[in-house]
């Protein structure tokens, strides 16, 4: 529980925390931009990160223990290597965005908010992504995709799938 | 019918334009803000009073107001915190022009910074942008290049920085004191008021204005064509143009630009919108996103009301409320932040009202009693209602439990989760089993009991 | 003494009743100065404001005035001035008053905002009372039965927390009972400057903790247990030992260091169940060390005396005891010596010294040091020197080993010794020492001094007894007896003052507090035209410039600043 304890980032990701610290007068500030530096490299936000990141801000852990637990993105354990993010609020909701979600479910042989067998997706409820005039609206890792419907849920299922086969190292590993 | 004003969606979705600072340029980017930085910046503040404009974010706030209450006295330094937090259900405004014409943001934000003695501004956009915030990012970084962001802007000799501060999924940080605690890197609780006013006590305990993407815009256009030519669009005391954005059970859902209040919500739904799905009639509006009460299809308002200097009497149909602030509210809704969402007769108002509650429970901060435990007693509430489990007198018991959030809570997150179910069970109490007395209607349970498959899943 | 500068009074009124009070106070000390009682929880008087609870939500209003004039606008039904109300009602602990401020507490809207907060805490609030510490003394049941519906209307599910969590090794915690006040947070980051308690997860899912892997383990733990308004954060010590409601409460000193913080000893027939702090706003707040409060646990140890002693022979009653000091002191004239204690109380260390005037023995006192923490433990570790010097036992600041009286043991000047309550071979005599001088002890714990005495004689702890001791700000503070000592011990000030007429000394009266105290207010300059019911229970500063020069050991703590 120091600034010693291992936690191996890339010298990409420790000059982008360096820098993005001098954007704030008080580095705590620097919290929630460097919990997204390190969950974009790690894939979650381990214990030794959060020390990690409390001992670079000069914080307690709890002071970082607070917020990975309080913000929905931030999460404490791996998911599948693809994250399919579908808004459940109201209008997407009026246009099916339950039956979405069920599609989603079914293709992948799983329920929403596990992992996948074979670490392939994780499927999540997420609140209004501010697109609802063309609902139901889904995001799979950073892209946004519109008006998912059944029946794209099930082309876009198939695109991912495909997408695994082609990337290397697709054997039941979980996203990093 | 009126025809829409696309000012600030002016090249929203128009064929070849990009985001980039070349394309600004081409169409006359930046010209506003070379001119405002040549004039005092006491006269541009004076042009946005004199303009009138209303934030955009949902509060309807006066924006010169807000610019006015700042602390200008206390020698700390005055920061500017851009509110692209955009999480209001049904709002889908301000990531059409964070995406496709970020530099009409930036050049609302330095013309405001230069007006206000800004040095430091921050973009907070959320999380679920990471695309608009690399645009952002992207987008700063031309302009700084070109000299319209950092040191000697425009040659003035003015400086200010900006950055973009990407927040990680919680409505609340759209709340402005939420939103400074989140930037200071803590749990974004909102602070009590008094004392902890952003224009006196805000980041880093500071004098700091908290605006709206869109707001900025209208701050850019104001700086082009003069306070008193924005005053004279829209509707008195409701200036200016808005970005209506419709959702829901209507053939064309999407962002319209109109003249506050020029537009009644018939000409909204029906003609720009084109109307119900086939089949379908219109049931409820919401609208100004889903903190805003509800409207009911058959409601009529009438009394007297204010125009310029007279009072009138007014006498409409839901279709015929003009869509601006003050009208809005005087039929017991808001203007909000401009979301619009539409249901038709397919919609179970339980389900409804239930879809709305689970949001508002998981989105509660926690921080304050009546809203952390409220929220969710309502959500378990209408969640056993629209699973088949409603007893009598629960409409009056969600009536009562936000009567008890609203008014009693240190942000407006209370009323934000009251409003919804006092106006649901109010305006549709046939469904919910009206006040105590009476337990749901035959018809209503036996919607309630239809097979899931054949209605859409709400909650 | 100059007497304070009379700060700005600001006339507020509540519920009709107007009160005048400083500027900066808030409502809820406002109205109780006008005697209403405003009910919350997150609220402490000397915590920040948090203002998340809501229930002190009360209605303010301002006098109606004409704007143009300013002239008071009349309320024609009462012949009043017309006062405002806002229509949204304001928490009272962030409100501070202002001229004119007018706050009502017993309106429809008040009732419902209080009715409103008690049902919202309670609906996810385990039904644990029966089997929870906190009953009696809990301010969900108190504002519940004051403030409340009287009924629920919940039938949900509740939320399920981890309960019966070690937070620390002195305090367990419930989550499900918290109702996320944040007293305790704020208290460990503000007072203690230990951030480690914060809230996890959100909504009404939030849940109290540590960091895993961390402890709320620091010396003041135990306060967040006392301020906790509700079971949530125990003393695992305390932990289903006994109901508050039957224990009996009596003002005592913390007698761990000179800081002297108040305190309250809780005891039922004869037995101390727990200490808790009292507050002095002068002295600790409301505040008192986890360490402080662990020393009751050794008035019931296995070393505690019990029995008196005469001789190397059995027990013998107290006459029998005396008889044999007045032996020890003939045999022995001129070549006596007393060792009084930083322990012992202003009246023990007034008589302690009559008895060495009587022998004509020099006195002595030893010194505890240890690291003061800033707060509330300070660097001297005895209570009281600063009575000692007061009443004139000594004249100077101890030392750690009594170096002077071993070489005068060994150099045959000293051939006597009467120790109150100080073990002399930790104080640097060694076993043959002792061994060669005859030694009576009054004390409470069996030691290698009561070992080698001839005489022991029993006497009482500071939970046992009544008294006063002079704390580092020279205040002299009260503490009174709680439990009564074991059956064989007798009372200090009775034995000291039989001990000097055994000295040879006549004394007109017995000893026992009130006698000594109109002796000491006659023969101890420091307390003249005080008498001991004159303290307040708040305390006494008293002057203390004639000692100014000495070298105290004591740094900074909670309201004392070392005087350079």
């Amino acid at each position: 529980m120091s600034k010693e304890t291992p936690v191996n980032l890339s010298p990409e990701t420790l000059s982008r925390i360096d820098e993005v610290i001098t954007h704030y007068p008080v580095k705590r500030s620097a919290a929630l931009p460097l919990l997204h530096l390190v969950q974009e490299e790690k894939g979650f936000i381990s214990q030794e990160s959060a020390e990690w990141i409390a001992a670079r801000l000069e914080l307690e852990p709890i002071n970082i223990y607070e917020l990975v637990t309080f913000y929905p993105m931030l999460r404490q354990k791996p998911i599948g290597r693809r994250h399919i993010k579908v808004c459940r609020t109201l209008s997407c909701a009026l246009s099916g965005a339950y039956r979405t979600c069920a599609e989603f479910e079914r293709h992948f042989n799983t329920y929403c908010g596990e992992v996948s067998p074979g670490g392939e997706v994780t499927i999540e409820f997420v609140e209004c992504l501010a697109s609802c005039g063309t609902g139901p609206v889904v995001m799979v890792d950073d892209e946004l995709h519109e008006k998912v419907d059944e029946a794209r849920a099930c082309e876009l299922a198939v695109r991912i799938k495909a997408e695994a086969a082609r990337a290397p190292g697709t054997g039941g590993e979980q996203r990093k | 019918m009126p025809e829409q004003r696309r000012i600030i969606f002016q090249h929203i979705d128009e064929p070849g334009y990009s985001n980039d600072l070349a394309c600004y340029l081409r169409n006359g980017g930046y010209t506003t803000l070379r001119q405002a930085f040549q004039r005092k910046p006491e006269e541009l503040i004076e042009e946005v009073k004199r303009s009138g404009l209303r934030g955009r974010g949902g509060a309807g706030f006066s924006c010169g107001l807000k610019w006015s209450l700042v602390d200008r006295k206390s020698g700390k330094p005055i920061y500017l915190i851009v509110n692209a937090d955009e999480s209001e259900p049904g709002t889908f405004k301000d990531r059409h022009i964070i995406h496709q014409d970020p530099h009409q943001l930036l050049e609302g934000m330095m013309i405001t910074c230069f007006a206000n003695n800004v040095k430091q501004a921050y973009i907070y956009i959320r999380g679920e942008f990471p695309e608009g915030a690399r645009i952002l990012e992207r987008a700063i970084a031309e302009a700084r290049a070109a000299n319209f962001v950092g040191p000697n802007i425009a040659g003035s000799g003015y400086c200010c920085e900006v950055y973009v501060h990407r927040g990680a999924g919680a409505y609340i940080c759209g709340e402005e004191t939420g939103l400074i605690e989140s930037l200071e890197g803590k749990r974004p609780y909102p602070r009590i008021k008094p004392p902890y006013f952003p224009a006196v006590l805000g980041l880093y305990q500071c004098p700091t204005i908290v605006n709206n993407v869109e707001t900025l815009c209208h701050v850019r256009h104001i700086a082009a064509v003069g306070g008193a030519a924005f005053a004279k669009t829209g509707t008195p005391g409701n200036t200016g143009t808005r970005i209506y954005c419709v959702s829901g059970h209507v053939q064309k859902p999407g962002c319209y630009e109109f003249e506050v209040g020029r537009i009644t919500m018939g000409q909204l739904l029906y003609e720009a919108c084109g109307g119900p799905l086939p089949g379908r009639k219109f049931k409820a509006v919401i609208p100004g996103g889903s903190s805003a009460k509800v409207l009911k299809f058959g409601e009529r308002f009438n009394g007297r009301r204010k125009v310029g200097t007279t009072l009138e009497e007014y006498n409409w149909a839901l279709e015929d409320v003009p869509m601006d602030f003050d009208s809005l509210a005087l039929v017991g809704s808001m203007g909000g932040s401009g979301g619009v969402i539409v249901m038709d007769d397919s919609v179970n108002m339980v389900e409804a009202l239930g879809n709305i509650n689970a949001f508002y429970a998981h989105e509660s901060c926690g921080q304050c009693t009546p809203c952390r435990e409220g929220s969710l007693w309502m959500k378990r509430i209408t969640a056993r209602m629209a699973g088949g489990g409603a007893r009598h007198g629960d409409g009056a018991l969600l009536k009562s439990v936000a009567d008890q959030i609203a008014g009693r809570t240190i942000c407006a997150f209370g009323e934000a989760c009251a409003w919804p179910t006092q106006s649901f069970v109010q305006k549709f109490g046939d469904e919910f089993g009206a006040a105590g007395s009476a337990a749901p209607s035959a018809e209503a349970l036996a919607k309630a009991e239809a097979p899931r498959a054949e209605r859409t899943r709400l909650v | 003494m100059i007497s304070p500068p009379k700060p700005d009074l600001i006339t507020v009124n509540v519920d009709g009743r107007e009160v005048a009070v400083p500027k900066g106070t808030n409502m809820i000390e406002a109205a109780r100065a006008a005697g209403v009682d405003v009910p919350h929880y997150c609220y402490h008087p000397k915590l920040t404001v948090a203002g998340n609870c809501r229930m002190c939500l009360v209605e303010t209003g301002q006098l109606a005035v004409d704007p143009a004039t300013r002239a008071p606008i009349m309320d024609p039904a009462t012949g009043t001035q017309r006062i405002n109300w806002a229509p949204r009602p304001a928490i009272a602990c962030a409100t501070n008053a202002s001229p004119g401020l007018q706050i009502r507490t017993t309106s429809p809207l008040v009732k419902d905002c209080r009715e409103g907060v008690m049902e919202f805490l309670l609906i996810n609030h385990p039904l644990d009372c029966p089997i929870c510490d906190q009953a009696g003394e809990c301010k969900l049941q108190e504002q519940a039965t004051g403030y409340g519906r009287g009924y629920s209307r919940y039938i949900e599910p509740k939320n399920v927390k981890p309960k019966r969590t070690a937070l620390g090794p002195r305090v367990t915690l419930d989550d499900e009972r918290c109702i996320l006040c944040s007293r305790c947070i704020r208290f460990c980051k503000e007072v203690v400057g230990d951030d480690v308690l914060g809230f996890i997860d959100r909504g009404s899912h939030s849940t109290l903790t540590c960091y895993p892997g961390r402890r709320l383990e620091n010396n003041y733990s135990l306060n967040t247990v006392d301020i906790c308004p509700v079971g949530a954060l125990t003393s695992t010590d305390f932990r289903f030992k006994m109901r508050v409601w039957f224990l009996k409460q009596t003002d005592s000193i913390d007698a761990e260091s000179s800081a002297g913080a108040n305190t309250v000893v809780w005891s039922r027939e004869g037995v101390i169940y727990r200490i808790t702090p009292r507050r002095n706003d002068a002295v600790n707040d409301t505040w008192m060390a986890d360490s402080g409060r662990e020393l009751y646990k050794a008035v019931r140890t296995e070393g505690r005396l019990a029995d008196i002693r005469t001789g190397s022979g059995g027990p013998g009653g107290l006459d029998a005891a005396i008889q044999a000091a007045a032996e020890v002191f003939k045999a022995n004239a001129g070549a006596c010596a007393v060792v009084g204690s930083g322990r012992s109380s202003v009246e023990e260390q007034f008589l302690t010294r009559s008895l060495a005037e009587g022998l004509k023995a020099p006195a002595y006192l030893v010194s505890r040091v240890g690291k003061g923490d800033g707060i509330l433990v300070s660097a001297d570790r005895n209570p009281n020197v600063r009575g000692a010097l007061v009443t004139g036992l000594v004249a100077s600041l101890p030392d750690r080993n009594l170096s002077g009286l071993a070489s005068a043991v060994d150099a045959g000047r000293i051939k006597a010794v009467v120790s109150v309550g100080e073990d002399l071979s930790e104080a640097g005599l060694t076993g043959a020492q002792l061994a060669g001088i005859s030694i009576i002890y009054l004390g409470t714990h069996r030691n290698g001094t009561s070992d080698a005495a001839k005489v022991v004689i029993p006497t009482l702890s500071v939970f046992e007894k009544a008294g006063t001791f002079v704390n580092q700000q020279f205040r002299i503070q009260k503490f009174s007896a709680a439990v009564p000592g074991p059956e064989g011990a007798a009372d200090d000030l009775v034995v000291l003052a039989r001990l000097i007429e055994a000295a040879g000394v006549r004394r007109g009266q017995a000893g026992g507090l009130a006698a000594v105290w109109s002796e000491m207010e006659a023969a101890v300059p420091a307390l003249a035209g005080i008498s001991y019911g004159n303290i307040p229970d708040s305390g006494l500063l008293l002057d203390g410039t004639p000692w100014a020069g000495l070298p105290f050991v004591e740094g900074e703590s909670l309201h004392f600043q070392r005087v350079p």
